[in-house]
């Protein structure tokens, strides 16, 4: 089996709204895959189909050859769930050792709560962890006994920065193992960066799943360029290079990937008058909006 | 009994000792059934029986009420509290099936319960025994009254899952755990009390309603615990009732009805999506 996780037109409806329709969406092993999509796009739910907790009314769902929901896809399967949060009452070493013991993988837990930075709370309770130190909490959970398939739900939601580039690394460790990850969440800038490849639902139906680069040329959305003028020369460049005005000194263009070289060679041929420019390619949020909404029929 | 099963126990015992809940139940138990056998203690003289059988006789009263109160207390967010808690879908993708999970659950509490039991029914009945004597016949009747005690506990264990699977939150949960004591405990007898009135004595009294009673488990706790003790019937002065039943009818109500609460939790449980 070349896939790990294979969605195969699956339909779900709760009561007459159908919440999916026809999601196709393969995951290899060792892949990254970032899924996007606003709050009631459907991502939790296509989890909690993956999981088996939720039915599917049509298509098909294979985790590694297993059926959601079954003995052998729930021990090949990690899940962290939306802000997670545990019995207080339990230290952290415990609540992973009740998870390393239903999960029937041995595990060196101390090791595993200092890989995602809990070492020095080990022995404290976990009502006295902060929100971040919860989801770290979590996500040792999803490191147990190497999975094949890990769902992450908003992984990064209430992370600090620096826990962000932690949780990031351990999932490139994940990858690096063989484990297909599918990563839910609306943080587009990050996911930018460490995924290989971005699916993108609206309202129960994938509108885009490809690589970043084949996304930003698919939907030809423009560079944008900011040119600055020298002081006092701001019309006499506004009128030789176009573009709208956005402040006293500067204006502003728009031109697609491939008129970004020529415009650039134009404005460099304007001399003195021009002090600085920059560049802003097109960014994940503009795809994202792009697919999100302009695919409407 | 499995080890995942096992595995949930012990955690869940954990968080009973964490959380002070075992330490409470068993001073509520041992505070209310060392009240009861000394406010009690009066009738020893006229009765002609020893104190621990007049202790064991309040406290057989004192538990039809607290055994279930306390089941429920335990019980009412062990579902709902994960799941507002958002770890239920967690543990539900776990290679654990729900069985476990509840199973797991269900041992922990029932043990806290007859740790409770045993420490509070044990403490009152061995300082009666000390202060006014004992006697085989009370012996026993402690004796069924800790392993009767915690069977009702266990009853209400499984029916406050229950409830807690079928509602919608911990807030809820309570609210319906509080319903069905009432119910169980109130209500029920309650409205037999009235359809027994409204009878007068006729066929419904005779044949009917000693069953109807039995079919509670708390109204088969008592009478259990009543039939199966002449000296503990006569200090209650409940044995009309008991005696129109054959002598297995409450054991077997009593038996039955947490093997039904579990099945009936099991199915509610199944039923829920986290």
């Amino acid at each position: 089996m070349d896939n790990s996780l294979i969605i195969k037109s699956v339909d779900k409806f709760r009561g007459k709204t159908q919440v999916l329709q026809g999601i196709d969406l393969t995951v290899a092993p060792g892949e990254r895959l970032a899924l996007l999509g606003h709050n009631g796009a459907g991502k939790s739910t296509l989890i909690k189909s993956i999981l088996g907790l939720t039915p599917i009314h049509g298509g098909s769902i294979s985790i590694n050859g297993a059926k959601p929901g079954s003995a052998v896809a729930r021990r090949d399967t990690a899940f962290l769930p939306e802000a997670v949060s545990f019995h207080p009452a339990l230290t952290g070493r415990e609540q992973l050792s009740l998870f390393a013991n239903l999960s029937g993988a041995s595990a060196d837990v101390p090791a595993l709560l200092e890989r995602v930075g809990l070492a020095d709370a080990l022995d404290r309770r976990i009502g006295t962890y902060s929100k971040g130190m919860r989801q770290r909490l979590g996500l040792a959970q999803v490191l147990l006994g190497r999975p094949k398939v890990a769902l992450l739900d908003e992984p990064t939601s209430g992370l600090d920065p620096i826990s962000r580039q932690d949780l990031y690394a351990i999932i490139d460790e994940l990858a690096e193992q063989g484990t297909a990850v599918l990563i839910a969440s609306h943080a587009l800038t990050e996911v930018e960066a460490r995924t290989d490849r971005i699916a993108i639902l609206r309202k129960g139906v994938k509108v885009a799943d490809n690589t970043l680069a084949e996304l930003s040329s698919e939907a030809a959305l423009p560079t944008r360029l900011r040119i600055t003028a020298r002081a006092g020369e701001i019309d006499k460049l506004a009128q030789q290079v176009g573009g709208t005005r956005v402040n006293g000194a500067s204006v502003e263009l728009c031109c697609s990937a491939d008129q970004k070289m020529n415009e650039l060679r134009r404005i460099a041929a304007l001399g003195d008058v021009v002090v600085d420019i920059s560049m802003t390619p097109p960014r994940l949020e503009d795809l994202y909006r792009h697919f999100a909404k302009e695919n409407r029929q | 009994m499995t080890p995942r099963a096992l595995a949930i126990a012990g955690s869940e015992l954990r968080i009973l000792r964490r959380n002070r809940w075992l330490f409470m139940a068993t001073l509520i138990m041992v505070l209310f059934a060392l009240a009861l056998t000394f406010a009690g203690s009066a009738p020893t003289g006229t009765l002609g029986v020893d104190m621990l059988t007049v202790s064991v006789a309040s406290m057989t009263t004192l538990s039809v009420y607290l055994a279930p109160l306390l089941a429920l207390m335990m019980s009412f967010d062990a579902i709902s509290g994960d799941r507002d808690r958002g770890s239920l879908s967690l543990l539900l993708s776990y290679p654990a099936g729900r069985g476990e999970i509840l199973l797991g659950k269900f041992l922990s509490h029932l043990a806290a319960l007859a740790f409770a039991m045993t420490v509070g029914f044990g403490t009152a009945g061995a300082l009666a025994a000390w202060s006014g004597g004992a006697g085989a016949d009370s012996l026993l009747a402690l004796g069924r009254l800790i392993a009767t005690s915690i069977l009702l506990g266990a009853v209400f264990l499984a029916l406050g899952y229950g409830v807690s699977s079928v509602s919608g939150s911990s807030t809820a949960a309570a609210g319906l755990s509080a319903a069905i004591w009432l119910i169980f405990v109130v209500l029920y007898d309650l409205g037999l009390l009235g359809a027994v009135v409204m009878d007068e004595g006729g066929f419904f009294t005779q044949s009917i309603f000693p069953w109807l009673m039995v079919a509670n488990p708390a109204d088969a706790f008592r009478v259990w615990n009543i039939a199966a003790s002449e000296t503990v019937a006569v200090t209650s002065g409940m044995t009309g009732a008991a005696s129109a039943l054959p002598a297995w009818a409450a054991p077997l109500s009593l038996l039955l009805w947490p093997v039904i609460g579990f099945a009936l939790a099991r199915l509610a449980f199944g039923r829920v999506e986290p």
